[in-house]
């Protein structure tokens, strides 16, 4: 099986449009997680302990199913239930409710993370509730979890191809049609895997520059 | 004890101690217009209070009173209570039993249908407005710059607009000689630098108390002259009420009006700082200082 150039040139545009839509998606489900992972972890920091466990539970529950799992649910139980999404649509809410999971884990760690004194002094300052979370402890825990925020969503967009299991033309789907037509998989997958790379590396550079230029002193 | 529903009377100023130190007149280098708060400082009255962490008993039914203007300082060993004594003023702490009243209100309880119950958020974040507290590690925001350290309390919880605000930090950093670092963050700064900026955000939130817990403990011995002058010159110009927990006893002697040795939860020996360090009653005082003039 020989490489073959004219082959690649050929399915590229069509994979480039998968590329795309797993970014596009990776990202619509990034900021999902970042803002559902922050709802989940107040959540569990509310006076009444039984409300906490039951967050936490729910939680727990979505962390430890499998994506593939609740992907399809979204997609294709809830039609059923009179709630009919886009295969992308789906597949972005699904990523992002799967990995906000994680997320609140890492905000968790965040918070818990500043010190106790931080508390204090804004006590001491009496500052209100609200404005103790707002500016002093969130800036202060986000800082913190910059870099594993970052991880997260390099994570996601690797498990991003589960969404061709929801029919989403994604670059993985995208791939596997072009190959299909020719029967010709050695290209299509190499150049998922070198896009895959490349955007991988991409965003950790990024990640690590935001990592520097909001690093705590 | 239980409680009682009359209101004690807040310790009058007649009932301050005066010392000569209490009255040294202002510096000649002082400037006249200080933005320091003056007028209505409370008493602080302790009754039968009493803190356990655990099965740790870490005050025992203590009682005592801090007159309106009164600077008492809080020594005695490790574990003797005295930081719980100012983390209980500044409801960091929660008292298992007793009241703790500053001035004619309860800390620690209000009212509800004609009993006395534990205060709630609402009470609690009343009182606070009346006490300040300065740490041992500073604990400045590192997030903001040392404006807006100063600014955030009185904006958010004064109510006091952002121009006036600005205005009344860049009093404060003048005072404490920091006017040139209003844009730094705290990592920019020294530690004794950093206290400064502390001092300068408690004293912005114009509190009748301010609680001093160990403040030059972190810093490097030649920065704890400067804070120390700081605070003297504090003292001096303000009518605050102040409760200071030190190891520097050369300090405690400058500051104080009233010493208070603590020991196990329960006051050992009180008196004026010339009484306590020059002629101790108690023989534990006596130990105490001796450990620590020795260091």
């Amino acid at each position: 099986m020989s490489w073959d150039w004219n082959y690649t040139g050929e399915i590229l545009p069509d994979l480039l449009s998968g590329l795309r839509i797993t970014i596009a998606a990776t990202l619509l489900g990034y900021v999902i997680a970042l803002v559902l992972g922050l709802v989940w972890t107040l959540l569990q920091r509310t006076p009444s302990r039984a409300f906490n466990l039951a967050v936490h539970w729910v939680a727990e529950f979505i962390r430890s199913t499998p994506l593939l799992v609740q992907l399809a649910f979204v997609f294709f139980v809830l039609p059923g239930w009179g709630l009919t999404l886009s295969a992308l649509t789906a597949g972005i809410i699904g990523l992002g409710v799967h990995y906000s999971t994680y997320t609140a884990e890492v905000y968790r760690a965040g918070i818990a993370d500043v010190p106790r004194g931080q508390w204090e002094a804004a006590t001491a300052l009496n500052l209100p509730r609200r404005r103790v979370w707002r500016s002093v402890i969130l800036p202060q825990a986000f800082r913190r979890v910059i870099p594993t925020l970052g991880n997260y969503l390099i994570a996601m967009f690797k498990d991003s191809p589960l969404l061709m299991g929801i029919t989403v033309v994604e670059l993985l789907n995208s791939a596997y049609q072009a190959g299909a037509k020719s029967l010709q998989l050695l290209e299509p997958l190499t150049v998922v895997a070198a896009l895959f790379i490349i955007v991988s590396v991409v965003s950790s550079l990024i990640i690590r520059r935001l990592e520097r230029r909001y690093a705590t002193n | 004890m239980p409680p009682t529903d009359t209101t004690p009377e807040a310790p009058t100023p007649e009932e301050a101690p005066k010392t000569p130190l209490s009255k040294t007149p202002l510096p000649e280098t002082a400037p006249s217009k200080t933005p320091l708060p003056h007028g209505d400082t409370p008493g602080i009255r302790f009754e039968k209070v009493v803190k356990r962490f655990g099965g740790n008993v870490v005050l025992r039914e203590l009682d005592f009173t801090v007159a309106p203007g009164e600077r008492v300082t809080l020594i005695g060993p490790s574990g003797s209570g005295k930081t719980t004594i100012l983390r209980l003023l500044m409801t960091l702490e929660k008292v298992d039993d007793g009241v703790i009243w500053i001035g004619d209100r309860s800390l620690s309880h209000m009212e509800r249908g004609g009993r006395r119950v534990p205060a709630n958020e609402k009470h609690l974040h009343e009182m606070r407005k009346q006490v300040g507290m300065v740490f041992q590690q500073f604990n400045l925001f590192p997030n903001m710059n040392v404006l807006r350290n100063l600014t955030e309390g009185p904006v958010h919880v004064l109510g006091v607009s952002r121009d006036e605000a600005v205005e009344r930090a860049r009093g404060l950093l003048d005072m404490v000689g920091l006017a040139d670092k209003i844009d730094a963050h705290p990592s920019q700064l020294s530690g004794g630098q950093q206290q400064r900026v502390a001092i300068a955000r408690a004293l912005a939130m114009q509190p009748k108390v301010l609680l001093l817990d160990e403040v030059t403990s972190a810093l490097d011995p030649e920065l704890v002259v400067g804070v120390q002058d700081l605070l003297r010159d504090i003292a001096r110009q303000s009518d605050l009420t102040l409760l200071c927990v030190t190891h520097e006893m050369h300090f405690a002697r400058d500051i104080s009006d009233r010493v208070l040795m603590f020991d196990q939860g329960q006051i050992v020996e009180e008196g004026p700082p010339e009484q306590i360090f020059g002629d101790p009653a108690e023989q534990r005082t006596r130990d105490f200082l001796q450990a620590v003039l020795a260091t």
